[in-house]
C-alpha cells in the first residue's frame, strides 16, 4: 500500500517537474497552455468534432498496438502501417478500380489498406520469427521507409498534374470520399468501424482461445512454450492484425479527410507513436482505449491550437506525450513488479 | 580512385556520431539495461551543444554541456529501469518523445541561426602524410580523433580492467555478480550514465561539427541506427567501429548518388533498409557463433530475499 502511495507521489512530481521545465523554456505558463488545449479541444462543437476526427486513427492504431503489446510483441510501427494503408486506399481509388460503384470501391479501399498495413507489420514479424530480430528496431525502420515511400509517390510517380506543383496525388472522385457528419470532418463510417472493432477485439481477447493464447504468450512465454503453443504463429497473427488495424486508420485519413495522398507528415502527425501511449494508458483494454483515444485526440487538437495561439513549436505535444508516458510508467511500476516476480518464481 | 578517396574521407565524419552513440550503448547493454532513448538523448545533445555555443561562443563548452545533458537525461532512464524496475522499452520510448519535444521547445530560437564557432579540421602532423589513409583518417576534426581514442579506451576498459569484468558479469548474471560482492545497481547506473554522455556527444557532433546547424529533429532516426549497430557489433567496441563507418558510408553514398537522378526519397530509405539487412547478417552470425546478447538484457534485477 505504502509502495503504491509513493509511486503516485513520485508520478505527480514527474508531471510538476516537467511542466516547470516547459515553463522555464517556453516562457508560457503551463496553466495557460493546458487551458488553451482544453478549450480548443473540448470547448466548442467544432473543437469536439475535430477531437473526434483525430481520435479515429488513434483508436484503430491503439487497438492494433494493444493486441500486440498483450502478446509482449513490441510493434512500434503503427505509423508506417497507417501510411501504407493510405497508400493502399489511394492505389485502389486512382489506379485499380476508379470507376467501381461506391460501396465496392470503399470496401475495397479498406480491405486493400488493411492488407498493406498488415504486410508492413508482417515484415518485422517474419524477421522476428525467422531471424530473431528485435521487432522494435525493425518496425521503426519500416516507419522511416514508409514515410519516404509516401513522399516518393507524391513527389514522383503519383504526383498530380492538376495541383499546381504541390506534392499531392490526384483528388479522389466523390464516390471514394467517405461521408461525414454534417459539415464536420468526422468521417463516421471509419468511426463506427473502429468502435465495432473495439468490441470485437474485446471479445476476442477475453472470450476466445486465440485471445487466451495471446495473453499466455504475453504474460509468460515459458509457460506458453511448455503448454505447446505455436508461438511463432501467434506472433505472426498478432502483428498481421495489428498492422491491418493501423492500415484501416490510414484509409480513413485519406478517404475521409484529405481525399488524396499527400506527404507523410500531412497525413499523420505521429498518430502511430501517440497510439503507443493510448494503448498503455488504456491498459491494453479495447474499451478503455476508445475513451483514452478521445482524450488524446483532444491533445492533438490542442497541440495545433497552441502553435497558432501561443506560438509554441509543434514539438510541445511530443514533450507532453513523453511526460504522460513516464507518468504511466512510474504509476504502474508496483503492479508490473508483481508480475515480474511471478515470472521469476515460475522459472 | 579519387571518387573512392572522397567517399572514404567523408565516411569518417558521417560515421562519427554513430560510433560515439554505439560505444555508449554497448556499455549500457553490457550492464543488462536496454536504453531505447538514444534518439531522444542524441537530439538533446545536439540542441544543447548548439545552444551553449551560440550563447557563449565557446564550442568546446557546448560539447561539454551536451555530454552532461546526455548523461543527465539518461539518469531518468536509469532511475526508471534500475530503481523503479519499470518497463525499459516504455521508458526508452518515453525518453525519445521527451527529447524530441524538449529539443523542439529549446531549439525554436536557433532555427536558421549560424553557429558563431564550429569545430574545424585539424590535420595531425606526421600522421596525415601516410599515403592514402593518412588523409582519410588524420585530416579530420578533433572530435573524430577523440572518437578514435574513445573507441580504444572503451575496448580496453571492457575487456582488460576490473570495471569491465564487473560490467560484463552484471549483464550476464546479476545474481552471481551480486553474491560476488559487486554493487549491481551502481554498475548499471554508471553504465547508463556513460551511455547518455556518449549519445549526447554524438548529438553534439551533428550540430557543431557535421551540419553545423540546428534543425528540428535533425537526428532523423540515427539513435535507432545506433541501437542496430550495437547489435551488429555483438556488443564489442571494436566491431562498433566497423558498423558505424559502414553506416557512415551508406550516408555518404546517399549524397553522392543524388546527381544521378535517383529520387532523394528513395535514397533516404537506404540507411533504414541497410539497417535491416545488417541486422539479418548479424543474427546469422550470432546463431552461428552461438553468442548472445547479455543474458539479463532488459530484465530488471531483483535481489532475492534471503529466507
Amino acid at each position: 500500500m505504502a509502495e503504491k502511495y509513493k509511486n503516485t507521489l513520485l508520478s505527480i512530481l514527474v508531471i510538476i517537474l516537467g511542466l516547470l521545465a516547459m515553463y522555464l523554456i517556453s516562457g508560457v505558463r503551463p496553466d495557460i497552455i493546458l487551458r488553451s488545449i482544453v478549450i480548443s479541444a473540448f470547448g466548442s462543437v467544432y473543437g469536439i468534432s475535430e477531437t473526434l476526427t483525430k481520435s479515429i486513427p488513434l483508436i484503430l492504431c491503439g487497438l492494433g498496438l494493444s493486441l500486440s503489446f498483450r502478446a509482449s510483441v513490441w510493434n512500434i510501427g503503427a505509423e508506417g502501417q497507417l501510411l501504407m494503408g493510405a497508400v493502399g486506399a489511394t492505389w485502389v481509388t486512382l489506379y485499380l478500380i476508379p470507376n467501381a460503384p461506391r460501396l465496392i470501391l470503399i470496401l475495397t479501399m479498406f480491405i486493400v489498406g488493411a492488407i498493406l498495413g498488415g504486410i508492413w507489420a508482417l515484415i518485422p514479424a517474419i524477421l522476428k520469427v525467422k531471424f530473431n530480430l528485435n521487432e522494435i528496431i525493425v518496425s521503426l525502420m519500416m516507419n522511416y521507409i514508409a514515410i519516404e515511400f509516401v513522399n516518393y509517390l507524391v513527389y514522383g510517380p503519383w504526383k498530380s498534374p492538376y495541383e499546381w506543383g504541390f506534392p499531392y496525388s490526384t483528388k479522389f472522385p466523390p464516390s471514394a470520399q467517405l461521408p461525414r457528419i454534417f459539415d464536420t470532418r468526422v468521417h463516421y463510417p471509419t468511426l463506427i468501424l473502429s468502435i465495432v472493432l473495439a468490441v470485437i477485439l474485446y471479445i476476442i481477447l477475453n472470450k476466445s482461445k486465440l485471445g487466451y493464447e495471446i495473453r499466455v504468450v504475453g504474460d509468460n512465454i515459458e509457460a506458453a512454450r511448455y503448454a505447446g503453443l505455436d508461438i511463432p504463429k501467434i506472433v505472426l497473427i498478432v502483428l498481421l492484425l495489428s498492422g491491418g488495424l493501423a492500415g484501416l486508420a490510414g484509409v480513413g485519413e485519406v478517404a475521409g479527410i484529405h481525399h488524396r495522398l499527400r506527404v507523410a507528415s500531412g497525413i499523420s502527425p505521429g498518430y502511430g507513436y501517440t497510439a503507443v501511449i493510448v494503448a498503455w494508458l488504456g491498459r491494453l483494454n479495447p474499451i478503455l482505449i476508445l475513451l483514452v483515444s478521445f482524450l488524446f485526440g483532444g491533445l492533438l487538437v490542442g497541440g495545433d491550437a497552441i502553435q497558432v495561439s501561443l506560438g509554441l513549436p509543434g514539438a510541445t505535444i511530443n514533450f507532453i506525450n513523453g511526460l504522460i508516458l513516464i507518468f504511466i510508467l512510474v504509476q504502474g511500476t508496483s503492479k508490473m513488479r508483481i508480475s515480474y516476480v511471478r515470472k521469476r518464481r515460475s522459472e | 580512385m579519387n571518387a573512392v578517396f572522397e567517399i572514404l574521407k567523408a565516411t569518417i565524419p558521417a560515421g562519427t556520431p554513430l560510433l560515439l552513440g554505439a560505444l555508449g550503448e554497448i556499455y549500457v547493454e553490457r550492464s543488462g539495461i536496454l536504453n531505447l532513448g538514444v534518439e531522444g538523448i542524441m537530439i538533446m545533445g545536439a540542441v544543447s551543444a548548439f545552444g551553449v555555443t551560440a550563447i557563449t561562443g565557446n564550442v568546446w563548452l557546448g560539447i561539454l554541456i551536451s555530454a552532461i545533458v546526455g548523461g543527465g537525461i539518461a539518469l531518468i532512464h536509469a532511475f526508471n529501469s534500475i530503481t523503479l524496475k519499470a518497463n525499459q522499452t516504455l521508458s526508452g520510448l518515453a525518453l525519445t518523445m521527451l527529447g524530441l519535444g524538449l529539443s523542439g521547445l529549446i531549439g525554436k530560437r536557433y532555427i536558421g541561426m549560424p553557429l558563431p564557432n564550429k569545430i574545424h579540421n585539424l590535420p595531425v602532423l606526421g600522421l596525415k602524410d601516410i599515403p592514402f589513409i593518412g588523409q582519410i583518417l588524420f585530416d579530420q576534426d578533433p572530435l573524430v580523433y577523440i572518437s578514435y581514442i574513445l573507441a580504444f579506451v572503451f575496448w580496453f576498459f571492457l575487456f582488460y580492467t576490473r570495471f569491465g569484468l564487473e560490467l560484463r558479469s552484471v549483464g550476464e548474471s546479476p545474481d552471481v555478480a551480486d553474491s560476488a560482492g559487486i554493487d549491481v545497481s551502481r554498475i548499471q547506473y554508471l553504465a547508463v550514465f556513460i551511455g547518455g554522455v556518449m549519445a549526447g556527444l554524438g548529438g553534439a557532433y551533428l550540430s557543431v561539427a557535421y551540419a553545423p546547424a540546428w534543425i528540428e529533429g535533425m537526428t532523423a532516426g540515427m539513435g535507432w541506427i545506433v541501437l542496430a549497430i550495437t547489435i551488429f557489433s555483438l556488443w564489442k567496441p571494436e566491431r562498433a567501429v566497423i558498423g558505424s563507418y559502414l553506416f557512415g558510408g551508406v550516408r555518404v553514398l546517399q549524397y553522392k548518388l543524388q546527381p544521378f537522378g535517383i529520387s532523394p526519397n528513395i535514397l533516404n530509405m537506404l540507411p533504414f533498409i541497410f539497417t535491416i539487412l545488417v541486422l539479418m547478417l548479424a543474427s546469422k552470425e550470432i546463431s552461428r557463433k552461438k553468442i548472445s546478447a547479455p543474458s539479463s538484457l532488459g530484465i530488471p534485477y531483483f535481489r532475492e530475499k534471503i529466507t
